[in-house]
């Protein structure tokens, strides 16, 4: 069995007062895609912020790479080759297009070359000359904010609900992204809302509830696991 | 002898030229007020109480470690410099959880004691500082006579302002800093240590000050309260150019200057509240500031 490159054990995360997550377990092996479901509010991105040490308070056991980083800072954890698209996308309107694309410092090796990311993604070649970043469309910046963290080095990428209000054929687009990521070697969790997007992609799969883990199975399981699925996402 | 609008050419272009050497100083402080509100959501109120520093950090050098002028342009920012990064990693930097107001109180409770401190020491008569030797005397350009120790101000404060724009909009370093002063916790995760460059960023803002201080020590006399005078214009300044936005800083810096100098000429009586009607006005007109961008 591949070696874990995330191991989350029993994970508490608060914002301010509010408890957000009440002891998440869970693991990620080299080369996995894991899907974190559930529904909104279920606790998926605070997981996702809780790695990187986004929250407000956390506690519990987070190993990455073998390292125990639950009380690291955000730069440090990154570090160790972490690459994070957030929800929101997060494209700085200060930054031309190309300057977004090259702002995340190197943390590794053997990222991806500009030339590399321009094929995978045409578009943002065609407007990396884009003064404002935040000009892109809803669909150019989301792959923008995933294309800056192939370039870092980085193995294990967070990606925060990628397909969010993007149109059927960018979501398209997007799914053979992550078939090529996954080829390339990137390890990646994805925090999905979209289930049909999600399905083919991962090898595994976390429902998420109440700031816990409910289920988990594997992709081999998903069909006797759909009324299940339909309970826990209302799908 | 020459007239323009019935005002003596000499009268004019001497007018002028205070009002760029003033325009010089407010450039340079407004800039690092900019590039510290830029990043840290800080309204620096002890921007004046530091420039005051710098004038003493160069007095201080000549008379007792009797280093010159050229010395105390490259020391005097380090070490004031120096101790706006202590007082931000050991003060300010407890702050940043709470409303920006905390901020702006802390820091003018600051510039109260450190004014304070200096006067009960030096008393507030002013210490004089001589100009280096190589900028005494001047030069005749023909329609005016130029003293060379003003022109050089009105030069390297250009330069500084200058070279500070190109970093901050053209390069690399630059552009981590316009990133975090967008969405600090994305460049963290991006890996960039960005509390020690929010420690960096207020040291450089506070050595930017520093280095206006040993200019300013020829000019005007090493005075315990030469900064809590100047700051109220430059906040005036700032506000007029836009919160935060370095051209602004110092497009209306040296703007403003000239502004208050023809005002000098043309109407004296108005010449030190012109700036701020001129900041009531931009309020009401574009209350982000000529350059602002909200």
């Amino acid at each position: 069995m591949a070696e874990d490159v995330l191991a989350i054990e029993n994970l508490h995360a608060w914002y301010g007062e509010s408890h957000i997550l009440h002891g998440v377990s869970l693991e990620v092996r080299k080369g996995e895609v894991v899907t974190l479901l559930g529904r909104n509010g279920s606790g998926r991105t605070t997981t996702l912020k809780s790695i990187l040490g986004l929250v407000g308070r956390r506690q519990g056991s987070i190993v990455i790479e073998g390292k125990e980083t639950v009380s690291w800072p955000t730069h440090r954890i990154a570090h160790l080759g972490l690459g994070y698209c957030p929800e929101e996308r997060a494209i700085f309107s200060s930054l031309s297009v190309e300057e977004n694309l090259t702002l995340p410092p190197k943390i590794g090796e053997g990222g991806m070359s500009v030339d590399e990311i321009y094929e995978m993604f045409p578009n943002l070649r065609e407007r990396r000359k884009t003064a404002q970043g935040t000009k892109l469309s809803g669909g150019e910046q989301q792959m923008l904010a995933m294309a800056r963290i192939l370039r870092t080095g980085a193995h294990l990428l967070l990606l925060d609900e990628i397909t969010e209000g993007l149109a059927p054929v960018i979501v398209q687009a997007l799914g053979r992204v992550i078939v090529k990521l996954k080829e390339r070697g990137f390890t990646i969790v994805l925090v999905e809302q979209n289930f049909r997007f999600a399905a083919p992609l991962a090898d595994r799969f976390y429902v998420m509830e109440h700031g816990k883990i409910a289920e988990s199975f594997s992709a081999h399981e998903l069909e006797s696991k759909t009324k299940m699925l339909r309970e826990y996402l209302g799908v | 002898m020459t007239e323009i609008f019935g005002v003596p050419t000499q009268a004019l272009f001497g007018q002028l030229l205070i009002g760029l050497i003033n325009g010089s100083f407010y450039a340079l402080l407004s800039l690092g007020l900019a590039v510290i509100f830029g990043l840290l959501n800080i309204i620096n109120f002890s921007h004046g109480a530091q420039y005051m520093m710098g004038a003493f950090a160069a007095y201080f050098l000549l008379n007792k470690l009797g280093l010159n002028y050229w010395w105390a342009l490259v020391l005097a920012p380090l070490t004031v410099g120096a101790s706006g990064m202590l007082v931000e990693r050991l003060m300010l930097s407890r702050l940043y959880k709470l409303d920006h107001l905390y901020g702006l109180l802390l820091t003018f409770g600051l510039a109260l004691i450190i004014q304070g401190i200096f006067r009960h020491e030096f008393g507030s008569a002013g210490l004089p500082y001589s100009m280096p030797e190589q900028l005494t005397g001047g030069m005749n350009l023909g329609f005016m006579f130029l003293p060379k120790y003003r022109g050089w101000v009105i030069v390297a404060s250009l330069a500084v302002c200058v070279a500070t724009w190109f970093v901050i909009e053209r390069t690399k370093l630059g552009a981590y800093l316009r990133a975090a002063t967008e969405n600090p916790t994305i460049v963290q995760a991006f890996g960039v240590n960005v509390p020690r460059m929010i420690t960096l960023t207020y040291g450089f803002g506070v050595g930017l000050a520093g280095l206006a201080g040993v200019m300013a020590a020829p000019i005007y006399q090493v005075n315990p309260l030469m900064g809590a005078d100047t700051i109220i214009v430059v906040f005036a300044v700032v506000v007029i150019g836009g919160m935060g936005s370095i051209m602004g800083a110092i497009v209306t810096g040296f703007g403003l200057g000239l502004v208050e100098g023809l005002t000098k000429v043309f109407y004296p009586e108005a010449s030190n509240t012109v700036i701020f009607v001129i900041m009531a006005l931009v309020l009401m007109v574009r209350p982000q500031g000529l350059f602002g961008s909200r």
